[in-house]
């Protein structure tokens, strides 16, 4: 399928390409379909159900906004409308942003790395359909009209047995359990991927930045992660076996929801903006032409606000009545966060400054980030502030605070990156002319639609009503944020119809359009399927600007090229200086992961409707299916 | 330039001439290994926040704790229970030191004898710590009885997955798997193993030693 040699190719070359498409293709065929473990094939799967999942939280918003758009409608009733907040803060965090960017990571940083794939490509796939089965799950609710309808960060007692008796908050549990799997599995593989799988040559100074915003985020995951999974599993213990964790007349607290609940909250914001900081740091050097200014702050700016995100999740609880040593405390580290934030933020300044900017799409998108997650990020110092906080609480200031970040740092940069990235994965360029009007739509849009919602919130309207009085004089407001969200959703379409009608009738993209200067430019467009002739050996910081010999797509023996044909392999590196360590074998395509993931459904669903029988029959075919994985058939060498 | 190099060599070629490099290993150049260390870490988060969320609610209940005239918990068969399972890492521990040696003989006798061990002390838990336990209150009787079953419970899910690994890695061995070069399972199972033996140190101690301070 492939063009992948250069124009002067030696016949070194293509006999090298011929035996590299023999051992990677893989052959047409329902197995092939189900049991794939290219990560660009499954990369490109998490970017395609994430953007439907952004299409279907997109439609919950509107039809919020609808709801809201005057006072006292009617179109939802307020059952519908909890429902509808709650899936669509539920899609948005986990089945739009961590999937897309997770596919954008899948797809990307073994290409920037210099990797014929991820270090497990098994867990990878099994992944991708945990992913799947768990947005199956968690939207079959719509199905039975039992929604999640407790909101995203779904407090107790509210949540508890004695208030929401139906199966709505079984739902939330089991459902973000389930897709926890997926979540911890994928970011240890990521963290596995950037430690050894380098190419010869990328010392962890070299690492692009996008890679780095991918490890940060995928650290967060391994230790935050764990704290939404306990909540969920006490919540569950608690609705469905009458234990007390969160019952205060038990000697439980509802507290301790809180409490956990945040630990992984707020360390979850920083999970969709990291990657969303990594692609505006990837971007922004291809579009002014130089290299980023402050590579080494830029990293540490990351890594810290991976860290200090940690110490944050009380301010979301600041007026629940903690003590003030405690407020302080955590008042304190909130706004510490401005500071590694604010520092990448002048160093993406400082290179637009000194660089030569080409305003195209990319570029645009990257701009509305800065200027938006700025907003976002101001308002946020105005929370980390105890007394600001507990006057706005609750309010329409928070939505406005919280949609500024999010959308700023994950869709803004995910957008961004459709427009530098998609000619790779798709071999055609899109639309300029309309990713500009695109961009246009949505930053007038969006900045419509929550902007007023700063003043709403300052005027007491508190979040999560689903209408309200005439009197009280909101409708003015209200309908321009309508108005907006309509503008923004138009602009969101825009690009869907670009990607869909470039990818067939585009300009063909060439492996490098834009002469970037990280290693997926060193791949054809779209990358074969081993993703490199030869694995390069890496000199600087730029490869693709620095080493000319890069261009041709196949950097040759002498200059360091590794076409390391001997079977399904590829180079593992030492962790620091990355020095070629081993030749690893990695495993083939096997439908074993989308078998488990099928007996995990299963089991989810027989939790959810209490039928012990059918549960244990579910565990014991997932333990059937692990043995199904690791059986040997003399493919791998790792036993 | 030789035509191929068979998977059982343990030299491959990188395709720079005269680059040889292994295509064997195990510890910190596996990929599996570091696998294993991440499964660690997360999992180690999650027993050190149902840690934290013990103490949180015990602080929050007043000074008597256990509540509702619990008794505070016997600690005779717990370190009985204790020994026990401790004791199974050094059978374990000669397990992989005898692989890496390529003695499998030392491998299948560590691992059988690990493996009874480990399952002993899930039987005790099982068969008579609760028993005994659930004489007195159960998880729905109170708080502190959720925290109790939860905690241990969720500790001996852990042996029990332990239990299975270790399964594997006999079922493997006696395959004729591992030699002295190939044991990445072997290790695998092993630090999970140490694993679920040192968390039992922090389970032992909130659970059964701090109600008596």
């Amino acid at each position: 399928m492939t063009a992948t040699a250069a124009p002067d190719a030696s016949a070194t070359t293509t006999s090298t390409v011929e035996r590299l498409e023999a051992v990677w293709a893989e052959p047409p065929g329902l197995g092939s379909w189900l049991g794939t473990v290219d990560h660009k094939r499954i990369g490109l799967r998490y970017f395609y159900t994430g953007m439907a999942f952004f299409v279907a939280g997109g439609i919950e918003s509107l039809l919020i906004r609808t709801q809201l758009a005057g006072p006292d409608l009617d179109v939802l009733g307020p059952e519908g409308f909890n429902q509808l907040f709650s899936m669509h803060g539920i899609t948005m965090m986990f089945l739009f942003a961590m999937p897309v960017l997770s596919g954008f990571g899948n797809y990307f940083v073994p290409l920037m790395i210099g990797a014929r794939d991820m270090a497990f490509p098994r867990l990878n796939a099994f992944g991708y359909w945990v992913l799947v089965a768990s947005g199956i799950f968690l939207y079959s609710s719509f199905l039975v009209g039992r929604a999640p309808n407790n909101g995203w960060f779904n407090y107790v007692p509210l949540s508890g047995e004695a208030f929401t008796p139906a199966i709505n908050i079984d739902y939330y549990a089991v459902g973000l359990i389930f897709l926890g799997i997926s979540s911890t599995g994928g970011a240890i593989n990521f963290i596995v991927t950037i430690l050894k799988l380098r190419a010869p040559g990328m010392i962890v100074n070299r690492i692009p930045i996008f890679v780095w915003g991918e490890l940060a985020m995928a650290l967060q995951i391994v230790f935050a992660l764990p704290a939404l999974t306990l909540a969920s599993v006490l919540l569950l213990l608690d609705r469905k076996f009458d234990f007390h964790f969160y019952d205060a007349d038990s000697g439980g607290d509802p507290l301790l929801w809180q409490h956990l609940f945040w630990v992984f909250g707020h360390p979850e914001v920083y999970i969709v903006a990291l990657p969303g900081f990594g692609i505006a740091s990837a971007i922004i050097p291809t579009w002014v032409r130089r290299p980023i200014v402050g590579y080494t702050y830029i990293v540490i700016g990351e890594l810290s606000v991976a860290l200090i995100g940690f110490g944050v999740w009380v301010h979301h609880m600041f007026a629940v009545g903690l003590p003030n040593i405690t407020l302080s405390f955590i008042s304190l580290a909130s706004f510490m966060v401005a500071i590694p934030s604010a520092i990448q933020v002048f160093a993406w300044l400082a290179t637009l400054v000194a660089g030569r900017p080409v305003l195209r799409a990319p570029l645009l998108f990257v701009l509305g980030f800065i200027f938006i997650f700025v907003i976002g990020g101001v308002t946020g110092v105005m929370f980390a502030a105890i007394p600001f906080d507990q006057a706005v609480h609750d309010s329409y200031f928070v939505v406005a605070h919280l949609h500024y970040v999010l959308v700023g740092s994950a869709v803004f940069p995910i957008f961004a990156a459709i427009y530098h990235w998609g000619p790779k994965i798709t071999g055609r360029l899109l639309n300029d002319r309309w990713g500009k009007v695109s961009f246009w739509l949505m930053f007038v849009g969006f900045n419509l639609a929550f902007f007023p919602q700063h003043l709403l919130g300052l005027f007491g309207m508190p979040r999560r009503i689903y209408t309200y009085d005439r009197d009280l004089g909101w409708g003015g407001y209200n309908m321009a944020s309508t108005i907006g969200a309509f503008i923004l959703a138009v602009g969101i379409l825009v690009t869907i119809v670009n990607w869909f009608h470039s990818r067939t009738r585009g300009a063909p993209a060439g492996n490098d359009p834009w002469r970037g200067e990280t290693l997926e430019w060193y791949a054809s467009s779209p990358p074969a399927h081993y993703n490199f002739v030869t694995i390069p050996t890496v000199r600087g910081r730029e490869p693709m600007w620095d080493q000319p010999e890069l261009a041709g797509g196949a950097q040759p023996p002498e200059d360091g090229g590794r076409p390391l044909t001997e079977g399904h392999a590829t180079l593992s590196t030492s962790m620091l200086d990355a020095r070629p360590q081993v030749i690893v074998h990695m495993p083939h395509a096997s439908v074993w992961p989308f078998l488990l993931t099928v007996a995990l459904l299963v089991l989810a669903f027989a939790v959810l409707l209490d039928n012990w029988a059918l549960s244990v029959a579910a565990v014991v075919a997932s333990v059937g299916g692990l043995v199904g994985w690791y059986w040997p058939r003399g493919q791998t060498q790792e036993t | 330039m030789a035509a191929t190099t068979t998977h059982d060599a343990l030299l491959g070629e990188t395709g720079i001439p005269g680059e040889l490099l292994p295509q064997r290993y195990d510890g910190p150049r596996a990929f599996g290994w570091w696998g294993m260390v991440w499964l660690i870490g997360t999992e180690a988060t999650l027993f050190a926040l149902l840690i934290a969320s013990y103490f949180y609610l015990r602080f929050r209940n007043g000074p008597v704790w256990p509540p509702d005239g619990i008794a505070t918990p016997d600690l005779a068969l717990p370190l009985i229970m204790t020994a026990i399972l401790w004791s199974s890492s050094i059978p374990v521990h000669m397990a992989h030191t005898g692989i890496r040696a390529g003695n499998v003989t030392r491998l299948k006798v560590g691992l059988a004898v690990g493996f009874v061990l480990g399952a002993t002390f899930l039987v005790m838990t099982l068969g008579v710590e609760w028993p005994e336990k659930l004489d007195e209150f159960g998880p729905t009787t109170n708080a502190y009885g959720s925290l109790f079953f939860t905690l241990t419970g969720f500790h001996g899910a852990h042996v029990l997955a332990g239990l299975m690994l270790s399964l594997w890695t006999q079922v493997r061995a006696w395959q004729g798997a591992f030699d002295e070069s190939r044991h990445l399972t072997v290790q695998n199972f092993t630090m999970y193993w140490h694993f679920v033996d040192i968390v039992w140190a922090f389970v032992l101690a909130t659970i059964y030693l701090t109600p008596h301070l």
